[in-house]
């Protein structure tokens, strides 16, 4: 298999029945993504943001609303590549059904990871305008180019979902996953407060994580804040997506075309 | 390298397998298979669970790399892909959407064909006429019955017109009715031209839909042949299965001067002969004994060619 061969209208189709699902279930997926963001941040942003005040030099309804925008593409996409798709994968049959037509196993992959991240597009944006509303943007004329930067950020955590979804033996082991690497990464990438207030060793750490590399682009572009190194963390992104999608695609080969 | 058993020309012939092996890890499940199916016909493969049937039919549809040999589809090798776009696929397991009606199943499969939504649509409405599923387009799949849910996987194997159809156990777990209409469809596909391959573990069924059956065990192919052949090579043409003897002594007794063989499975004895109408008249006589007088069907030949021990899966 050669995970270059890639054909678009392949992985449309694959695109395309996702998205037929959700289109079903459009109302109750549109409630969670206005829905969670809103509560986040009118708890958090404003009774948190009453005690706090100013985070990094901005208010801190601004600060957080960048943070959880991120936090939340990062869960969307996770939960797509591990949930969802682990469900197409094993549970439905609908791979194996994929795969009985001209739809190949990486582009079945590819399709995954590129509808997980329209999923964060779609929770992103929503955020984005939820933020809008209670004062958590404060530059709309960059706030706007958050948009393309969601996908891209879907893509970095979508790929090595697809990853976990592929080695995973059944739905509890994705636990592991959550424990591991999704919760330390809410936690310690600086969607609640700067990285730097980390001791060294654990700054180094977030600097490998994309979650970090994902708030970094995503709050100047919303705040007042400067963007710095903008292209290091659209690569860093790109790397996830990239290298997860390789990885995903030779392990769904393997447990699949066997 | 042109080599040809079957003497077809090659044109004709849709499968084409050369010493095609199937390793997993050390064990070997298919131990070096030639065979060639040729258009148009219904061919079956049979054997007993763990027999290498369902591996070869993965191999056939590119969901399992061969391990060695040529194994080839319409004179290209079964790993190209884009023999996809002229096979169609029914599995063993179910895996119709489940969040989508009927008829959107359709539409959405052959999404993957990347065939225009004006044709698929007029296909898909074909296929439901095919398949007596019209009343039920708008329902989801989730409410149908087993029977309904075979059928419409058989037509959204049809969605891309192919010119093979290959199908792993078309009937199993479905009631007779169910059965005999899908029999009735699947032959009406060979009207039309197309070629199926099955697996089945239904005697019964193979008699009804195969011109050609291989029987398979172990990975090795037993024997190949129509139905008719295969019966008229392996068995004698009727068999009396008599329960209500006690010994061998009885049963060799009981057939005295008659030339039978005898096959005993738990408390039935199984006569195969040339005519047996001697056998009935004294089975009749003896009021202690049930009988059951048959002509010999695949299945005997089945049983003898794959023995009669219980098979777990593999």
């Amino acid at each position: 298999m050669d995970i270059l061969t890639l054909n678009p209208r392949h992985i449309w189709a694959v695109w395309y029945r996702n998205y037929l699902v959700w289109r079903k279930l459009i109302v109750a997926s549109m409630l969670g993504n206005f829905g969670d963001p809103f509560l986040y941040l009118l708890g958090l942003g404003y009774g948190l943001g009453m005690y706090i005040g100013e985070m990094g030099g901005i208010p801190y309804m601004a600060y957080l609303a960048s943070g959880i925008l991120c936090s939340s593409a990062m869960n969307t996409a996770t939960f797509e590549g591990l949930y969802s798709a682990f469900t197409r994968m094993n549970h439905q049959g609908t791979w194996e059904g994929m795969l009985a037509t001209p739809v190949r196993v990486q582009e079945v992959v590819a399709g995954e990871i590129v509808w997980a991240a329209s999923k964060s597009l779609i929770s992103g944006t929503a955020i984005l305008l939820v933020a809008g509303i209670l004062g958590g943007v404060q530059d709309w004329s960059t706030a706007w180019m958050a948009v393309p930067v969601i996908m891209l950020i879907g893509l970095a955590f979508a790929g090595p979902a697809l990853v976990i979804c592929a080695i995973a033996p059944s739905y509890d082991f994705f636990m592991y996953y959550f424990t591991l690497v999704v919760t330390p990464m809410f936690l310690f990438c600086g969607v609640f407060y700067p990285v730097d207030a980390l001791p060294e060793f654990v700054q180094w750490f977030a600097q490998v994580l994309p979650l970090t590399h994902a708030v970094q682009l995503i709050r100047p572009l919303l705040t007042e804040l400067p963007l710095v190194n903008p292209l290091l963390h659209i690569s860093v992104l790109l790397a996830y997506a990239l290298v997860g999608y390789a990885i995903a695609a030779n392990l769904a080969r393997k447990k699949l075309i066997r | 390298m042109q080599t040809n058993l079957s003497g077809d020309s090659d044109s004709n012939v849709v499968v084409r397998a050369r010493d095609v092996r199937k390793f997993f890890a050390e064990r070997e499940v298919v131990c070096g298979l030639n065979f060639d199916v040729p258009q148009g016909i219904c061919f079956g493969i049979l054997g007993p669970n763990g027999a290498g049937k369902t591996t070869l039919m993965r191999m056939l549809v590119g969901l399992s790399p061969v391990s060695s040999g040529e194994y080839s589809l319409f004179g290209q090798d079964v790993a190209d892909a884009a023999l996809h776009h002229r096979i169609g696929v029914v599995p063993q397991q179910d895996n119709l959407d489940p969040d989508f009606s009927v008829f959107k199943n359709l539409m959405v499969y052959a999404n993957y064909f990347s065939i225009d939504k004006d044709t698929a649509q007029k296909r898909a409405y074909e296929l439901l006429e095919f398949a007596s599923l019209s009343a039920r387009a708008n329902d989801g799949v989730m409410s149908l019955s087993g029977g309904m849910r075979r059928r419409l996987m058989i037509a959204r194997s049809l969605v891309n017109d192919p010119d093979l159809v290959v199908l792993d156990e078309p009937t199993t777990g479905l009631d007779p009715q169910a059965r005999h209409l899908i029999w009735q469809r699947l032959r009406s596909l060979k009207t039309r031209g197309k070629t199926l391959i099955l697996t089945t573990h239904y005697m019964e069924e193979a008699a009804e839909l195969c011109d050609d059956i291989m029987v398979l065990d172990h990975g090795k192919i037993l024997d190949r042949g129509t139905p008719r052949e295969l019966i008229n090579r392996h068995v004698e043409p009727e068999v009396v299965a008599i329960r209500g003897l006690n010994t061998e002594a009885d049963t060799k007794l009981l057939c005295a001067d008659l030339e039978v063989r005898f096959e005993q499975v738990g408390d039935t004895w199984f006569c195969y002969m040339q005519d047996a109408r001697s056998l009935v008249a004294r089975c009749a006589e003896d009021a202690s004994l049930t009988f059951i007088h048959r002509p010999a069907s695949l299945e005997d030949v089945f049983l003898k060619l794959t023995g009669r021990d219980l098979r777990e899966e593999a």
